[in-house]
């Protein structure tokens, strides 16, 4: 658990990046702090391995103030990722990933060959360990960046902008290794970002900071979604937050009618097995369904099936790819109307914005 | 050809002075670089560390290089009680002419290092010595070994000037080419070992940066 407690971070310019924040960052979990240029989440992650030393508060990891350690003894007991990765262009792929335990003391033949260990983990082929940071592409090196933090095994990860200075397409893919991957390590993640798309996919909490270095929301990202506290907030989410949080809802509460219900005039072509073959009526051509959800996807692909669908249902297969019900657009829109609104009564929040 | 026959007579006759003038000259010309590089590193280093030395110290390295060498070996016996004919007049001579180079170059060398590599060493966990020894200096030697191939060509051509107060050298054999009214296969001996010398040591110079700096020669490759 990091926690901050009442830190402030004024500038010699006068300028106060960090003001009076509050946070306890859970263990185990994924903490984005995200927010526009200049609101201080950078400086607020800088300050957890004393980068940057707080003019006022006090940061503790579990438990204990930041401020007691050695710096450097700080530093190589928490990973740090880099934007563009940060590697030494001077050392091997190997070396870079074996430079924190080397530099506590583990022996160079050791740390080597735990590094090589390590790359096969973030997927990268082993005949890449003795090249140098300039013969990888960016990916391989933002990979090679994760596992140098990875390296010394820390219990606390921070990330500065991890993915931005890669392509989108390898980002996506950065991004669901390095899910995949916390999937497995369960590390204390803080990662800066100013991508509330990003910080929305991969947070498991997501700190909203404003200009002038103050908290505006902390929570998880659906939460945030629905229930964005004011206008920044809601702001800075950006449009579609509505859609975009059907993402972390699985449709497996969803009600569903029969495979044969007749729908707007149309009923589901089955063949015999119990597949979907389309939509047949009226006498004229079978119509396509577009695709099929399982209980397990998300009400976002389930809400896009249903607007695509001719008949304005969504068909649900179990997972032998069999059809075992139907659910109609507008049996969609009532459980999320029934979903938010539990959501924003549980949180007692009024419309002047203020959080209960 | 009658030139030749000089040439080899006259190698003959006086093989150990030309020798001697060799190995003198190699004193002369590279303890200077070897003093002043091993000097400019701190120095160096306080030019990027201290922002504020920068412009005083350059502008004096700057002035120190533009005294005429001539004016300055005279001048350092009456500083620093030397015998007149003392070599190491020459050697600190040519070691503030390479150290004037030299400086400047570290200082570039070092002020060029992607400032975000250096906040990624120092959040891994490095101490501020040991991470300027294994990332900074390894980081600014590709500019820093540029700047001594040129000081060290510059001290080896420069160190002739030492026969013209006495002290020995390669320069000795032009001075005794001119006595002997223009006689050509000193001056012709003391030039092509002069330039000779200049090559060797640039060249080891080369070598040991592609030793040392394997990742300056690297295109990006699958």
């Amino acid at each position: 658990m990091i926690e901050f407690d009442d830190v402030v971070k004024t500038f010699p310019d006068g300028t106060t990046a960090v003001d009076h924040l509050d946070l306890t960052i859970p263990d185990g979990a994924i903490t984005v702090l995200v927010g526009p240029s200049g609101c201080g989440k950078t400086t607020s992650l800088r300050m957890i391995n004393r980068m940057i030393d707080p003019t006022s508060g006090q940061i503790r990891i579990d438990g204990k103030p930041v401020g007691d350690s050695d710096p450097a003894d700080l530093r190589r007991g928490i990973g740090y990722v880099i934007q563009a990765a940060g590697l030494f262009p001077h050392r091997t792929v190997v070396d870079n990933v074996a430079t924190v335990p080397i530099l506590a003391g583990t022996p160079k033949k050791k740390a080597r060959a735990q590094a090589r260990e390590l790359l096969d983990r973030v997927g990268l082929r082993p005949e890449l360990a003795d090249r140098y940071p300039a013969q990888l592409s960016g990916g391989q090196q933002q990979r090679v960046g994760v596992a140098r933090a990875l390296a010394a095994d820390p219990p606390v990860m921070l990330m500065d902008e991890p993915f931005s200075a890669v392509d989108p397409v390898v980002r996506d893919d950065l991004q669901q290794e390095f899910l995949r991957l916390q999937g497995e390590l369960g590390k204390t993640i803080v990662m800066v970002t100013h991508d509330i798309d990003e910080a929305i996919k991969l947070g498991d909490h997501v700190a909203v900071f404003a200009e002038g270095g103050k908290l505006a929301q902390f929570a998880p990202p659906d939460q945030l979604l629905a229930d964005p506290t004011g206008d920044f907030v809601s702001g800075f989410v950006g449009r579609d937050r509505g859609y975009r949080g059907l993402s972390f809802t699985t449709a497996e509460h969803l009600p569903v009618e029969p495979a044969d219900t007749v729908v707007e005039g149309l009923r589901l072509a089955l063949d015999s097995d119990g597949r979907a073959l389309g939509w047949d009526g009226d006498g004229q051509s079978r119509l396509p369904t577009e695709g099929t959800f399982t209980a397990t996807d998300t009400m976002r692909r389930v809400t896009d099936l249903a607007i695509l669908s001719p008949a304005g249902a969504a068909v649900r297969v179990d997972g032998s790819g069999r059809v075992d019900g139907l659910v109609r657009h507008a049996v969609v829109a009532e459980h999320l109307r029934t979903r938010q609104l539990e959501r924003l009564r549980s949180h007692g929040r009024s419309t002047t914005g203020a959080e209960g | 050809m009658e030139f030749f026959s000089d040439l080899v007579e006259y190698l003959e006759i006086n093989y150990s002075t030309v020798l001697e003038a060799l190995r003198d000259h190699l004193y002369i010309g590279l303890v200077p670089v070897v003093i002043a590089f091993v000097l400019s590193l701190p120095l160096g280093f306080l030019v990027v560390r201290y922002g504020w030395l920068r412009v005083p110290l350059l502008t004096l390295s700057s002035v120190l290089y533009t005294i005429p060498s001539l004016a300055l070996i005279l001048v350092i016996p009456g500083i620093l009680s030397t015998n007149i004919l003392d070599p190491n007049n020459v050697v600190i001579a040519l070691t503030i002419y390479g150290l004037a180079l030299l400086v400047r170059t570290t200082a570039d060398g070092l002020s060029s290092i992607d400032p975000l590599i250096v906040q990624a060493a120092t959040a891994m966990g490095y101490k501020p010595v040991r991470r300027w020894f294994a990332v900074d200096l390894p980081l600014a030697l590709p500019v820093v070994l540029s700047g001594l191939r040129v000081a060290t060509v510059a001290s080896v051509s420069m160190a002739s000037i030492a026969a013209l107060v006495g002290i020995g050298g390669l320069g000795q054999l032009f001075t005794r080419g001119f006595q002997l009214g223009f006689y050509p296969p000193p001056i012709v001996i003391g030039l092509v070992l002069s330039v000779a010398l200049a090559v060797v040591a640039d060249l080891v110079i080369v070598l040991v940066q592609r030793a040392v700096t394997p990742w300056t020669r690297l295109r990006q490759g699958a």
